[in-house]
């Protein structure tokens, strides 16, 4: 027999085993179904869903279908994660960068933060925030003005809402600053490799981005104004903040808990990124004349990065799908509103489910790919 | 090759012992659930994680509540022992597909009656054991003394998975008042969460609220409107395509009504037996072969009756003697004036 043939047998017959078992649960999954009158499919997620979610970032309401249901939990739940992974990098960097502070109090202080939140279970510290919060927030009658414009209080935090006017104008400001900053970039380094001069490149970044919004204030005819909420009595002894925009206290608990959590291993990673390049490089980097400045930037981040990104990954995916913990605050996730309250209208946990694991699935693996392309972009290039 | 002929035979003896337990009466031949229960010896029963008056667990694990109840009858019709259940506590979210995968046998837990969890979901809903409906629970200083009162932004809490979160959209909707829905997985978080003030109002099954009420941190501090804005027949669910298993729970539950309606109890249910009319002689087995017809013996029914009483010793026990809800209202015995009324068992 080839030796080919005889390497293939093997994982055809894995794979025939894989494929057995697969089809061996699907059948019992058919065959019980069936017995027992459930029927199967996905035409209800254009059926019309009849209830309300309490927070949306789509034009919602229960006349909608269970498919938009589907993208209101979806998006609540990317919203949620995008602002945790922010936070928790910020503060996972300042964190880890502060536990090799040579400072007594500010290394202890790090360290004992770390200690602390990535000890406590998540789904008691979100409890904590949400139930804390609820107790120690005012009610919205006696609530302080924050800035003479926002409100904290335990029905949601009250912002001024922005009313824009030529508001495109004002984007493509933004965004014909990036573009030149970007040009700007590629010149400077233009300039630096062939005649060895640094622009400030940091500084005309910022001047532009500043310069050219401005601009379009002036000249573009953009024009910004505040609605700030106002205080409306519903009855005897209950109030509202009507007008500006409401942040609900279950997003603030939820983002506030997930990062952080997830902040706590970040740093840790961080830490082990700086402690993972050797001394030599830093002395090595300084004794050629560079500024301290330039040694974190050109000779220690990017050598730190690769040892902090991929475990960093890996936090980001945690936080994702931590974030599914929602439910038991009310936060209106993919969980708690598709595959909890659409689940139990429709009754069909198998589609939903299904639909659900698929939908964490996806998004995990597009943080996935994201990072390891980032992480290639900058592993050392073998030359 | 002699390891594998010991499995064989021990397999075909257990064949043969499950074809030994098929010889019983026609009715056990034909439910499967039936016959899994008397093998097994005890009632697989689905009950909520905790609502005082329906199905609530103490300090020592023991479950009481109406909903409990019909599972104890249950037990008692086909055991001859009403402590021979196994309860377990289940989420609105879960209780369905618990039941469907076969993992409880009944479901009592304060469940709604609709169409389309009747007709779409593979469940059967046997009868109805507590005619409730949705109503709304604000705080007392708020001033609030009718649903005519509330006012656009008003904010709800409730529970996700039941028909209260449509209920109040069609409320609302109706109204056209404007409000935001908080919606938890768990009863006892949205307590917490109105308790705190996060909410103006809480809504769900009056019953519910009068049971919830009982939790709050100061009970005297809130009120529940007097509207009711849903019909909420709530009452004991099997899976679809098991008759003997429906017929069964079923007359277990309306022989605890029936016996009200005519005075049996479980202090004077040995003394029916001799008396003068015949319906109360068929509800305590002593005229006709109503047990055999359900694949039980003719004691079925004097059990229930004296291991767990009839409906109003129920109700009394769990929901009027905890001051949960004094009042029958409707759920009184229909020559009453209420709403119970069940076929006759003939």
């Amino acid at each position: 027999m080839n030796s080919k043939i005889k390497k293939l047998i093997p994982q055809l017959l894995t794979l025939a085993f894989v494929a057995l078992i697969f089809g061996f649960f699907s059948y019992n999954a058919q065959l019980n179904m069936e017995n027992r009158g459930i029927t199967f499919g996905y035409g209800f997620l254009s059926q019309e869903s009849s209830f309300d979610v309490q927070f949306s970032l789509i034009e919602y309401d229960g006349s909608h279908t269970y498919f938009r249901a589907y993208l209101v939990g979806l998006l609540n739940t990317i919203l949620v994660s995008v602002i945790g992974i922010i936070i928790a990098t910020i503060l996972g960097v300042l964190i880890g960068i502060a536990r090799l502070s040579p400072n007594f109090l500010i290394n202890n202080f790090a360290a004992f933060y770390v200690e602390f939140f990535r000890n406590i279970p998540l789904l008691l510290q979100i409890f904590f925030w949400y139930f804390a919060a609820l107790r120690a927030l005012p009610l919205p009658e006696n609530a302080e003005a924050i800035f003479g414009v926002s409100y904290l209080t335990i029905k949601g935090f009250y912002v001024p809402a922005f009313i824009w006017e030529n508001f495109d104008i004002f984007f493509y400001s933004i965004v014909a600053a990036i573009i030149s900053i970007i040009v700007i970039r590629i010149y400077a380094k233009k300039l630096r490799d062939t005649e060895g001069k640094q622009l400030p490149v940091f500084y005309i970044s910022i001047g532009l981005l500043i310069i050219l919004p401005l601009i379009s204030f002036l000249f573009g005819g953009v024009n910004l104004s505040f609605q700030i909420p106002q205080l409306k009595q519903l009855a005897l002894t209950s109030f509202i903040y009507e007008g500006g925009v409401s942040i609900p206290p279950e997003l603030i608990a939820l983002t506030l808990a997930l990062s952080l959590y997830t902040a706590t291993f970040i740093a840790e990673c961080v830490r082990a990124g700086i402690q993972g390049v050797s001394k030599g490089q830093k002395e090595a980097a300084a004794s050629i004349g560079l500024t301290p400045n330039q040694v974190l930037k050109l000779v220690i981040m990017p050598q730190a990065l690769r040892i902090i990104i991929p475990p960093t990954t890996n936090q980001y995916l945690n936080l994702t799908k931590n974030s599914s913990l929602a439910a038991a605050i009310a936060y209106p996730d993919l969980v708690l509103v598709f595959a909890g309250t659409a689940l139990m209208q429709t009754g069909r946990a198998i589609e939903i489910v299904s639909i659900t694991m698929l939908t964490y699935l996806s998004l995990s693996v597009s943080i996935s790919i994201f990072m390891n392309w980032y992480n290639k972009k900058i592993a050392i290039k073998e030359k | 090759m002699f390891k594998l002929i010991k499995q064989l035979t021990s397999l075909v003896a257990v064949f043969a012992v499950l074809i030994g337990f098929t010889t019983e009466s026609m009715a056990a031949k034909k439910s499967k659930t039936l016959k899994n229960t008397q093998k097994q010896g005890f009632v697989k029963c689905g009950v909520s994680q905790g609502l005082p008056g329906f199905s609530n667990a103490d300090a020592a694990g023991n479950w009481t509540g109406v909903d409990v109840d019909v599972c104890r009858a249950v037990a008692a019709a086909v055991l001859g022992d009403a402590s021979k259940v196994k309860f377990t506590p289940l989420s609105a979210k879960e209780r369905f597909t618990a039941l469907t995968s076969g993992e409880i046998d009944v479901l009592s837990r304060n469940t709604t009656w609709t169409l389309s969890r009747d007709a779409d979901i593979g469940l059967t809903f046997v009868g109805v054991n507590f005619y409730d409906g949705q109503g709304f629970m604000v705080r007392k200083n708020s001033g609030i003394s009718s649903v005519n009162d509330f006012k656009n932004g008003i904010s709800a809490c409730t529970n996700i998975g039941t028909t209260t979160e449509l209920n109040m959209r069609d409320f609302f909707n109706s109204r056209g008042i404007s409000y935001e829905p908080v919606a938890f997985e768990k009863a006892d978080e949205v307590v917490a969460a109105y308790d705190a003030g996060r909410c103006d109002t809480y809504t769900t099954d009056k019953s519910g609220l009068a049971a919830q009420r009982t939790k709050m941190s100061n009970p005297d501090d809130h009120i529940v409107l007097p509207e009711t804005i849903s019909k909420e027949p709530l009452g004991p669910v099997v899976r679809q395509g098991d008759a003997v298993w429906e017929d069964i729970v079923r007359w277990s539950l309306n022989t605890m009504i029936e016996a009200e309606e005519y005075g049996v109890n479980s202090a004077n249910a040995d003394m029916m037996k001799t008396s003068e009319n015949p319906a109360i002689k068929r509800i305590v087995g002593s005229e006709g072969e109503m047990g055999t017809a359900l694949g039980l013996d003719n004691d079925w029914s004097l059990r229930i009756i004296k291991q767990v009483g009839n409906y109003g010793e129920s109700y009394k026990r769990n929901i009027a003697d905890t001051g949960i809800l004094p009042d029958r209202g409707p759920n009184e015995i229909w020559t009453k004036g209420g709403l119970l009324y069940t076929p006759p068992a003939r």
